[in-house]
């Protein structure tokens, strides 16, 4: 059977994990800020930036990996403007997230215009390429699926188990965790909830930016202006389905990616060409709405997440 | 730092926000005009010469600011429930399906019964579409700024398979577009000869009855009483989740009435591009309008003289319009700031 075929092949798989790799940077950095207790909807437009960032510094002469760091830089920028309006200042975390990512959506859109003022396709870069881990990538099925990704999807799945140890493992995870579950106890400690939520939406900031950059330097090769696409929103639900938690949530993104790349292919079946594409397309969509109304059950949501905190006020 | 609230603002304090806020976004745009190369003296000559410089250009900035307004009280009657509705784009393109859907050829009545009941079904379509949101919120909990966001692919991608499908104009050369609205489902220009349709006066209109709803109503009081503290107004006995989701259906009927007045006064059928994020926008012309709803009027009309200008700008001197963009999100940052300011003084510890 058809979906049998598809489910089994190696091509499939590989296909998932590079849908996967963007949107588990994107939801590891959304979940770093909700653990601190901030709402970043600065994360659509902070992709957008991170996409065209990392891109168009390769394509002035940075190697691959300076791009990454330029985007990581670009999104700490935004992270950093976020923060401020949001933390001490504790604006409405909704106005605030909406105003960053149209801010960083429409500052991209003109510097893409002032840098390239008369180009009708973006000029293209050598994105990275597939690097086969020796002898894992030679296991059936398994390696070509998981063993012959690009070097920032490796990263990608490094950084989900270096996000889970520092949350859970070390003193620094432990306050990034109090801020949003109890600041008033961080603060008794001594500690400023200010600074550990301002640092934690920066730094989150960064990896969703390098999400965006994942998406020109490894994905495609060419920075294009609607190409993130809902994939910013698609993470915040994605954060909700994995409850929180780098391990869940890194299933999240999987599950999801791999739903993404099946319905690709069952476009191609005889099931696409007797249902619009349109529908398939709605798919990701959909999904998230339903992982948000099936998971909404479970409250499991950091206690004082969209809580701002004032110093001395209890 | 901390913040200290001030007891009594003056009103110097409570006006000056907006206008610091509109001052800021000049300066942040006379800085990218700089490095794209452009006199920011030129550019914002440019800009109120495109937006206001002549009687074509003044008409121009009224037909934009027409569903501006629209999405903007949208937004404005939603914020002030604290029900966060991202979505108006998606009900502007519902309003914009029903309106094609009826005024097609499928009711064959005089004009204004036709427009009336085609308006009357874009609103009920916008609202229902918002209020399926709304209950996911109300009954679990589910953040509805998500949602909200999410409906406007999944709805774009609907309306992308109805002008390819159902919709799709059979005379239309295979371009992903409607057929024309009949003559007797189009609002007729308010003067002839005048390129502006009664859709602006309808929007001059909803804003008026807002208003009306926000200061003469119960459910005025009401939405404004969960907006303000959802847990004091459950307390007093305020049908919270009912005003939430009243709320939801105003607020996505308005938005569904841009689409409408779009495609029945302005446009005459529907693409893709019927709305260039008018639907975000709206979120922008809100926050200006501090979300009062005559405010919205006036931010509506400055927010449409700023992207006509801009355009005409680009056209002239080569600096990207995105630039009109980029003012106004960093206009609705220091709108928010400001606001923040006029009430509170900051304290060094």
């Amino acid at each position: 059977m058809d979906l049998i075929d598809i489910l089994t092949s190696a091509a499939f798989w590989a296909a998932a994990i590079r849908i996967a790799s963007p949107l588990i940077f994107a939801t590891l950095g959304e979940l770093i800020c909700e653990r601190a207790g901030v709402l970043n909807l600065g994360i659509e437009g902070i992709m957008v930036a991170g996409a065209f960032a990392g891109w168009i510094a390769v394509w002035a002469g940075l190697p691959l990996w300076g791009g990454v760091a330029v985007a990581f830089a670009a999104g700490m920028a935004f992270g950093l403007l976020h923060a401020t309006l949001s933390v001490p200042f504790g604006l409405s975390q909704h106005v605030v997230g909406i105003g960053v990512t149209l801010l960083a959506t429409s500052l991209t859109f003109y510097t893409y215009r002032v840098v390239l003022p008369e180009v009708s396709s973006p000029p293209k870069i050598t994105a990275f390429q597939p690097f086969e881990v020796p002898i894992l990538s030679q296991i059936p099925l398994l390696g070509p699926a998981f063993f012959a990704q690009t070097p920032l999807t490796y990263a990608a799945f490094l950084l989900v188990i270096v996000v889970a140890l520092v949350l859970y493992r070390t003193p620094l995870g432990l306050a990034v965790r109090a801020a949003g579950e109890n600041p008033q106890a961080v603060a008794a400690q001594g500690l400023s909830v200010t600074a550990i939520r301002m640092g934690a939406v920066i730094v989150g900031s960064g990896f969703m930016a390098v999400g965006g950059a994942f998406l020109t330097l490894s994905a495609f090769d060419s920075f294009f202006f609607d190409m993130v696409n809902g994939r910013g929103w698609i993470c915040i639900a994605l954060v909700v389905f994995g409850a929180w938690k780098p391990g869940k949530a890194l299933l999240g993104a999987v599950l999801f990616a791999a739903f993404d790349a099946l319905q690709i292919r069952l476009q191609q079946t005889p099931i696409g060409a007797v249902v619009p594409y349109q529908l398939f397309l709605m798919m990701p969509y959909i999904l998230s709405i339903l992982a948000l109304v099936v998971m909404s059950r479970r409250a499991e949501v950091p206690a004082a997440l969209m809580v701002t905190f004032n110093k001395g006020e209890r | 730092m901390r913040l200290e609230p001030i007891a009594n603002p003056g009103l110097m304090r409570r006006l000056a926000p907006p206008a610091l806020a509109i001052a800021g976004s000049f300066l942040v745009a006379s800085l990218l005009a700089l490095i794209a190369g452009g006199n920011p003296f030129a550019v914002f000559g440019a800009i109120l010469k495109g937006a206001a410089g002549s009687k074509f250009a003044l008409l121009e900035t009224l037909n934009r600011a027409t569903p501006l307004i629209f999405t903007g009280l949208a937004v404005a009657v939603a914020f002030r429930a604290r029900l966060w509705n991202i979505g108006a784009e998606a009900q502007l393109y519902a309003g914009a399906v029903v309106t094609v859907m009826l005024g097609t050829g499928a009711l064959h009545w005089p004009s204004l019964p036709l427009l009336v009941v085609i308006g009357v079904a874009s609103m009920l379509a916008g609202a229902l579409l918002l209020l399926i949101p709304a209950l996911l919120k109300t009954r679990f909990g589910v953040d509805e700024v998500v949602t909200t966001l999410l409906f406007n692919f999944i709805f774009l991608l609907f309306v992308s398979y109805l002008l390819e499908g159902p919709l799709k104009d059979p005379m239309g050369m295979g371009w992903p577009k409607s057929a024309r609205l009949i003559s007797e489902a189009r609002l007729p220009r308010i003067i002839e000869g005048l390129r502006l349709h009664w859709g602006f006066v309808l929007a001059l209109v909803s804003a008026l009855v807002l208003w009306v709803i926000n200061t003469r109503t119960t459910l005025g009081f009401e939405m404004r009483a969960v907006g303000q503290n959802a847990e004091a107004a459950r307390f007093a006995g305020i049908p919270v989740t009912r005003v939430i989701l009243k709320t939801a259906l105003l607020s996505g009927g308005l938005a569904a009435l841009a689409g409408f007045s779009e495609v029945a006064g302005l446009k005459g059928s529907l693409t893709l591009d019927l709305s260039p994020g008018y639907g975000y926008t709206g979120i922008v012309v809100a926050m200006l309008a501090l979300l009062h709803p005559l405010g919205v009027v006036v931010a509506a009309l400055f927010v449409a003289a700023i992207f006509v200008g801009a355009d005409a700008m680009s056209r002239a001197l080569g600096v990207p319009s995105y630039l009109a963009d980029i003012m106004l999100a960093s206009a609705l940052l220091m709108m928010v700031l400001a606001i923040l300011l006029s009430k509170f003084r900051v304290v060094r510890d």
